[in-house]
């Protein structure tokens, strides 16, 4: 693994080559390994070492990056090189700020611990004793299985000429799972720092009862209808709105936001924080330029009222129109690695379903629905409006219709197209936050929902 | 020490091991990527990657390990690990790995290019974008404007147990601009000559100066502006034409994807998802209208597509199948460890992956389908059409885990009435069930009209693989289509 000594060590060398007016590295990298499986059978199983380096030069207010992942002194010397000869023939951009300070990169609160040695340390045989367990569910079931279970741990180290050192190492493991049968599917995904939290088998056997519960799929007309949208469904809906949070995308006039600053924009029940020391988050307490990571409250009881910033987005945004329409403006520690042309975004979030008094198990809202569909999963989500949040997707891997307050069978998938900014102020229930994980977006704390009046607008033959 | 020799321990390593069979991948790929926003550099970034991937069958099973040290010891370690993950792989099986037969090959090749990209300097390269963007944003009201280049080199040494020893390069080319609008409530996008990146082959910087970016830049940003203005696109069953790089896209979502054995076998059932194109159904099932013919053509004679090359990532010569002929589905993408699942005496040819340190997965190759033998421009394919809307460049895209039923959006439609273009329209979208599209295609134009499209960020696999697929596509007509549910009811 790489140690914070050889990383010191590779930034000396490039510091060492740099002729510029500053130069930052960041070197990245680690171990991962990820064990696949399919028709009850292990069928694909990798194991990967790297590590990356990549050096930013300065000259005045000009600014280029170059990555090797070669780590011998000629190949860091040419990739400070091949950064410096890009940066170099640009036009200056009065935009550009100096590296950041050392002092930027602490302050925050001491992140959670996030390496585990049992995840460090999984080998490809307990990988496949894992996936033993959930082909044993599958054949118990007579269903077939596929997915996967993986385990990584790696580094991060941003260092610049300024004197900042900032370090965040960290494992993870991955367990996901489909089960199989004739003309149905269930389905069930865990991520966690820690391996010894996550339970392959409870996973396993989940999915089974959702892949038996929705054999023989009816099909159910496409309309209007109250969902369950359980919180894998919920965070791979809002992970497209989140890019819109940063300062940048306002600026950029690209953002949903930008009209509706100030606006009470969803339904009072809505509020969600952006916080790295959450303990159920994961993830490194700086961003692409080393700056310490802030929480900072992105959404209070339906009102947008803060964005994330970095450095330079933050100097942009005070002296623009939009100052006097956001809150509290100043570098929030969510800047993307430089040059970039999106700025910033929130990646942590934290959805605040309110008292435990308030929540409501899935089982609950399931008692409480006298008509409705509960979705387990959703895929290949795009957005079809870019300002109205409209999203496109399918339901996938367990769709079932609720009548009088029981799931009563598994219906046939269907196609939604439904307004993010609509359903965030439909809410009619939530379930306690869970770390969630999906495919089409990052890793979440979130509720799961129940939404009236969502838009299914197509059913499909299976 | 060359290539051959550092490959040569992973392969004598594996075999030591006990690895009934191991092939040895060594990449070194540069990539160079500049993008202008609104006048400024908005990204410009270097970046190589060089390492080795040891695959092997171990026990029946496969293994796979990569290592960027590329030291004798550190080869063999990873081959020796990769024959270890093969043993713990043998404790979940139910059937043992059996490779569709290769005759060994020793080649170089080198994918052809005019101007090598990264011979152009970085001064002419920037100061192209910024002639574009000027352009861009000459029209007021357009209120971002971003253009790309995007060069790659990717260079591999294959090897195998069974001495195979194939140097293949590619170089990529990519460039493209967008023009945003944001208007009261509002957001439109107009992009050239694709959108997500724009124009993708396997070619030299030739590319760049074929595709006319500041020619085109203007127009582009007039259009993005014009569709705050226009009339939303009507829902209901229309007569539908798309243009040629929309087609490519619904080529890559509708046929391409369907066509990957190892969904149809249910190897990707967890991510990717599976296909309805079930095995009993090649040669069985009327796929399109007899206009539909459709290869997965990996030879240079197809063109310069991204998925164009001499040999696949397990040494098998690239090959043209026939999918769809005459509309009657005739063929799978395949791979040595699947083609004996429908018969074939020999894959097809169409394993990738999209680095050193990532395993070769079914991947499309140039899914094309192929244009009409009768000399058609797109003016004359509306010109014989009476009422239906034209729409144009993909702005979102879905589609079910089986390949059936999708959804396309894109960024801007024209109103055609008696054969003649009228009323701009913007938000346009169609959707349905895939055979159901296809068979209601009722024209195609000829081969002038014809482009190869580049898809270079088509995902599959976990962990998560990125990779370039060409689709050649000509402007096409269909009947009866589904459009504006997008919409519908929001």
């Amino acid at each position: 693994m790489l140690t914070q000594e050889r990383a010191r060590e590779i930034f000396e060398i490039v510091r060492r080559h740099s002729t510029g007016d500053g130069v930052e590295a960041i070197i990245a990298g680690g171990r991962s390994a990820l064990t696949r499986f399919a028709n009850n059978t292990i069928h694909q199983n990798m194991a990967e070492e790297q590590y990356q380096l990549s050096v930013r030069v300065l000259f005045g207010q000009r600014t280029a990056r170059a990555t090797s992942n070669k780590l011998d002194e000629e190949s860091i010397r040419r990739v400070v090189q091949a950064a410096e000869n890009l940066a170099r023939v640009q036009q200056p951009d009065p935009d550009l700020l100096p590296l950041a300070a050392p002092e930027l990169a602490t302050g925050g609160p001491a992140a959670p611990a996030r390496s585990f040695p049992a995840t460090s340390a999984m080998t490809p045989e307990e990988r496949a004793a894992a996936v033993d367990k959930i082909v044993a569910v599958a054949r118990r079931n007579q269903l077939t299985t596929a997915g996967v279970v993986a385990s990584s741990h790696s580094a991060e180290c941003i260092l610049n000429s300024q004197g900042l050192f900032a370090w965040h190492e960290q494992t993870l493991a991955e367990v996901s799972i489909t089960m199989l049968g004739e003309d149905s599917s269930g389905w069930q995904k865990a991520t966690s720092p820690d391996l010894t939290v996550l339970d392959p088998e409870m996973l396993a056997e989940i999915a089974a009862r959702k892949a038996m519960q929705s054999a023989h799929p009816r099909e159910l007309a496409p309309g209007k209808y109250t969902v369950i949208l359980e919180p894998a469904a919920v965070l791979d809906l809002m992970g497209f709105m989140f890019f819109d949070f940063g300062g940048q995308a306002i600026l950029d006039q690209r953002s949903f936001l930008n009209n509706r600053l100030g606006t009470q924009v969803f339904g009072e029940n809505i509020t969600i924080y952006d916080d790295v020391y959450h303990p159920l988050q994961a993830g490194s307490p700086f961003d692409g330029e080393g700056v310490c990571r802030k929480r900072v409250q992105l959404v209070v009881r339906g009102g947008v009222k803060n964005l994330v910033y970095a450095r330079h987005t933050a100097e942009k945004m005070k002296k623009s129109e939009y100052a006097a329409r956001v809150g509290r403006i100043e570098p929030t520690g969510h800047g993307l690695p430089l040059p970039n042309e999106m700025g910033e975004a929130p990646m942590h979030i934290v959805m605040d379903s309110g008292p435990p008094s308030a929540h409501r198990t899935v089982e609950q809202m399931i008692a409480e629905t006298e008509r409705g569909v509960l979705v387990t999963r959703l895929w290949y989500i795009r957005e079809v409006d870019p300002y109205e949040k409209i999203l496109t997707g399918m339901t996938r891997d367990g769709t079932f219709y609720i009548e009088q307050g029981r799931v009563r069978h598994g219906i046939r998938n269907f196609r939604f197209n439904e307004s993010l900014v609509r359903m965030l102020n439909s809410v009619e229930a939530m379930s306690a936050p869970v770390r969630s994980s999906g495919e089409e977006s990052f890793d979440m704390v979130v509720p799961a929902m129940k939404v009236k009046d969502f838009n299914f607008t197509e059913v499909t033959k299976f | 020490m060359s290539w051959k020799e550092i490959a040569g321990y992973a392969l004598e390593t594996s075999r030591l091991r006990g690895a009934s069979y191991a092939d040895v991948r060594v990449v070194d790929d540069r990539q160079r990527m500049l993008l202008t926003k609104n006048g400024k550099v908005g990204y410009a970034s270097d970046s190589e990657s060089m390492g080795l991937g040891v695959r092997v069958i171990a026990e029946g099973r496969w293994g796979f390990a990569a290592t960027q040290e590329l030291d004798r010891e550190s080869v063999q370690a990873a081959a020796a690990q990769a024959v270890a993950i093969a043993r713990a792989s043998a404790r979940v099986k139910e059937y043992d790995v059996q490779l569709a037969p290769e005759a060994a090959v020793q080649v170089e090749w080198a994918s052809p290019v005019r101007v090598d990209p990264f011979s152009v300097s970085i001064e002419q390269n920037l100061g192209l974008l910024m002639q574009v963007d000027a352009e861009l944003r000459a029209t007021p009201g357009v209120t971002l404007a971003e253009a790309l280049l995007h060069f790659r080199r990717y260079e591999q040494w294959f090897y195998s147990s069974e001495g195979s020893d194939i140097h293949q390069t590619r170089t990529i080319t990519g460039a493209g601009c967008a023009a945003y609008s944001f208007g009261e409530h509002e957001l439109h996008k107009r992009s050239y000559p694709n959108s997500f990146g724009g124009q993708y082959q396997t070619r030299g910087y030739e590319l760049v100066e074929e595709l006319k970016l500041v020619e085109n830049a203007r127009r582009i940003g007039e259009e993005a502006v014009a569709l705050h203005k226009a009339d939303q696109c009507p829902e209901g069953r229309f007569t539908i034409i798309l243009d040629s790089s929309q087609l490519g896209l619904q080529i890559h979502e509708s046929i391409g994807h369907p066509i990957e054995l190892d969904r149809v076998l249910g190897m990707e059932a967890n991510f990717a998802g599976t296909s309805f194109l079930t095995r009993e159904k090649l040669r069985k099932l009327r796929y399109g209208s007899e206009l539909v013919n459709a290869v997965a053509d990996a030879t240079e004679a197809h063109g310069p597509g991204l998925g164009t090359f001499a040999y696949d990532d397990e040494g098998v010569a690239a090959q043209c199948t026939p999918i769809i002929t005459a509309g009657q589905f005739t063929g799978y993408l395949t791979s040595r460890e699947t083609a004996g699942a429908i018969g074939a005496p020999r894959s097809g040819g169409t394993m990738r992956a999209d680095g050193w340190h990532r395993i070769p997965l079914i991947r499309m190759t140039n899914v094309s389908v192929l244009p009409g033998e009768e000399p058609l421009t797109l003016e004359q394919l509306i010109a014989s059409t009476d009422q239906g809307i034209f729409m144009q460049t993909n702005r979102s895209w879905s589609i079910d885990d089986k390949r059936y039923n999708f959804q396309f959006g894109c960024e801007i439609g024209w109103e055609i009435k008696n054969g003649r273009l009228g009323r701009m329209l913007k938000n346009p979208s169609y959707s349905g069930i895939t055979t159901e599209f296809w068979n209601s295609m009722d024209a195609i134009c000829s081969r002038d009209q014809w482009t190869l499209w580049g898809t270079p960020n088509c995902g599959k696999g976990q962990p998560m693989q990125t990779m370039g697929t060409g689709h050649g596509a000509a402007p096409a007509r269909f009947r009866n289509v589904q459009v504006g549910s997008a919409y519908k009811g929001n």
